[in-house]
């Protein structure tokens, strides 16, 4: 993997409206992925996140602006060189009847091949290294079907690994887990973080946002409400404008950093 | 202390070779090698008996005799001049119809949106009949005319299920209702047309290989070539696809491009097999799924399913011929075969579904 020495923002948004079918989701919203972090968006349920993450990777064309990718635009790169720089996660990925851990996560390997080399000793050493990385090996000849949710994510997550790039996005990769195997995976992303990569997520829990992230990106009905540091970011009145909870934040015990306890009842109204 | 340690090959819950011949590196399932050569020696095995069978009977031993260049003047005669065309015809169209059903199946992850369930059969058929009426009857034309009348019918289909999106049950059920439709419009059409046209052309009406000669047959097989190695060359972007179209587009496919591509090359090998032996049903939906499951691999492989479409379309033509007591078109008995499968698969889809 190409280590990363420049500071030179990779990804990048440039205005851009977003939308499906006619109907806007975002607009006129511009971002930066700082170099090597781990940046979380949050936001309400339907304020664009994850459609910012499809713009981001290409998924959906802008119907204004652009995305840069490595100082181009990534509408101008042809779709395997896309997937050679940049990893998606996301939530629709399905696994076919009957596939093996070790071929899912081979599919990974899809943009470094060709017709003719379909499998190289690169593909294997790729695959068996994702497999490492993500506690999978020993799961490598079973079938998927019959791996377990935590397990199931860890192997798609295996997969993106296999593609080799040093730009992940994951679009809500920890829903639907029980809080275990939230932690386990986001200690994962951690790791994959501190080895050089940079990672972008988009999450509900805003604690494991605070707690995981060096770079938080906030929304609210397709804008950017807020950016910076957990500390900057996840304070009382921005996680009240933000998601209309009355909240209170408070050092989290382990880490020091905020940690956002709701209080009780439907109103936005903060007693202290 | 120990032997330096080799490591072991990675463990991919089955076994399997990396073929190499030159630049290609393709890795095989042992499953997958062992059943299509069970599958090719079926093949041959009824190849045997569709060549020997019939009012002047051919010994098996003969008909190699003959197949090696030998045996007698008679022999000759009934298995090269009458026989080959119609066995050669049964394998060939039944591989085409199995590998455009498996790119059908793959392209939108649906085990029923086949191309004889969507009616493109029956459409190309319709389009072979309007050439015969207002053109031409000459071979060329008419493959054309399949090839149009093929295409016009999946763009009805795909106009008509836009909305549910082509993955739906929507697509299934306007397929079957264009199919209906085109089918009783081939019938009136058969009705109104001159009688020595519409012998000449009923005799696909149901798909049969009577009659197969072998100037179509060669003609279909060239046309479809090329398409056969365009399908080949897709296999690799379909199998990222049956991941989800995000997952296929986020690891460098364009999903949207590779299934138009997928679906026009199925048009082609379905017209192109209609023009030799009419709209066989059932074998593009049926093939494709019994290969899978036979050599289990998680994909629809386009070689098995190709293997077992000509393995089915040739068994179901001796039955056709040979096992009652009248000459049967080879389209009822995929028919009647198939209708049981469809009925089951409908089962089990829904099941899945509850």
């Amino acid at each position: 993997m190409p280590e990363i020495v420049t500071d030179e923002p990779r990804l990048r948004a440039e205005r851009v409206t977003l939308s499906y079918d006619r109907t806007e989701i975002i607009r006129d919203v511009s971002v930066l992925i700082p170099p090597g972090s781990f940046t979380v968006i949050i936001g309400p349920n339907a304020c664009g996140k994850s459609t910012l993450l499809r713009g981001l990777s290409r998924l959906l064309a802008p119907a204004g602006g652009q995305v840069v990718l490595d100082g181009r635009a990534i509408d101008s790169y042809p779709a395997k060189e896309v997937a050679r720089r940049l990893g998606l996660l996301p939530q629709s990925a399905m696994a076919p009847d009957g596939i093996t851990v070790a071929d899912l996560v081979a599919r990974g390997r899809y943009p470094h091949q060709n017709l003719l080399r379909q499998w190289s000793k690169a593909d294997e050493s790729a695959v068996r290294e994702a497999l490492a990385a993500t506690g999978t090996a020993d799961l490598a000849p079973r079938p998927v079907d019959a791996l377990s949710g935590g397990q199931r994510q860890r192997v798609w997550v295996a997969m993106v690994l296999a593609q080799q790039t040093d730009l992940l996005l994951l679009d809500e990769p920890t829903t639907f887990l029980d809080v275990a195997h939230q932690v386990e995976l986001m200690e994962l992303f951690a790791e994959l973080n501190a080895q050089g990569r940079t990672i972008v997520a988009v999450l509900h829990d805003l604690n494991h946002a605070a707690r995981y992230a060096s770079h938080i990106v906030a929304m609210r009905d397709g804008r950017i409400l807020a950016e910076g540091s957990p500390a900057d970011v996840i304070t009382r009145e921005r996680v009240e404008e933000v998601f209309g909870l009355a909240n209170v934040v408070i050092p989290d015990p382990v880490t020091g950093g905020p940690l956002v306890v709701p209080l009780r009842g439907t109103s936005a109204q903060v007693r202290s | 202390m120990t032997a330096p340690v080799t490591p072991r090959p990675l463990d991919v819950g089955y076994r399997r070779i990396v073929l190499r011949i030159g630049p290609l590196h393709l890795p095989v399932r042992w499953r997958s090698v062992l059943v299509s050569l069970a599958i090719t020696v079926a093949v041959l095995l009824l190849a045997v008996l569709s060549l020997g069978l019939g009012t002047y009977t051919v010994s098996p031993g003969g008909v190699l005799r003959v197949l090696l260049g030998g045996g007698d003047v008679m022999d000759r005669t009934v298995v090269l001049e009458w026989r080959l065309a119609r066995t050669l015809a049964a394998i060939g169209m039944g591989a085409l119809l199995a590998v455009a059903g498996a790119l059908f199946q793959s392209a939108t992850r649906n085990s029923l949106a086949s191309p004889d369930i969507l009616g493109l059969a029956n459409g190309a058929f319709t389009g072979m009949l309007l050439t015969l009426v207002l053109v031409s009857t000459s071979w060329p034309a008419l493959t054309l005319g399949a090839l149009l009348g093929g295409i016009a019918t999946a763009a009805i289909i795909w106009l008509l299920s836009l909305r549910g999106g082509i993955q739906g049950f929507r697509l299934i059920v306007v397929g079957i209702g264009v199919s209906a439709i085109l089918a009783s419009s081939n019938t009136w059409m058969l009705l109104q047309i001159e009688l020595e046209t519409a012998l000449f052309a009923s005799s696909w009406g149901t798909g049969s290989l009577n009659g197969v000669t072998a100037g179509p047959l060669l003609g279909a097989t060239l046309c479809a070539l090329p398409f056969l190695l365009a399908g080949g060359a897709l296999a690799p972007r379909l199998r990222q696809i049956e991941l989800g179209d995000d997952m296929a587009a986020a690891s460098g496919v364009r999903p949207d491009r590779v299934r138009t591509i997928a679906l026009v090359v199925g048009v082609a090998l379905v017209a192109a097999a209609t023009t030799v032996a009419g709209p066989v049903a059932f074998v593009s939906l049926a093939a494709p799924q019994i290969a899978r499951r036979v050599a289990r691999t998680p994909h629809l492989s386009l070689v098995l399913s190709g293997l077992v479409g000509a393995a089915v379309l040739l068994a179901s033509d001796i039955v056709a011929q040979h096992v009652l007591p009248v000459t049967l078109p080879v389209g009822v008995v995929t028919v009647s075969v198939g209708g049981a499968y469809l009925v089951l698969m409908i089962i089990l889809e829904i099941r899945r579904r509850a």
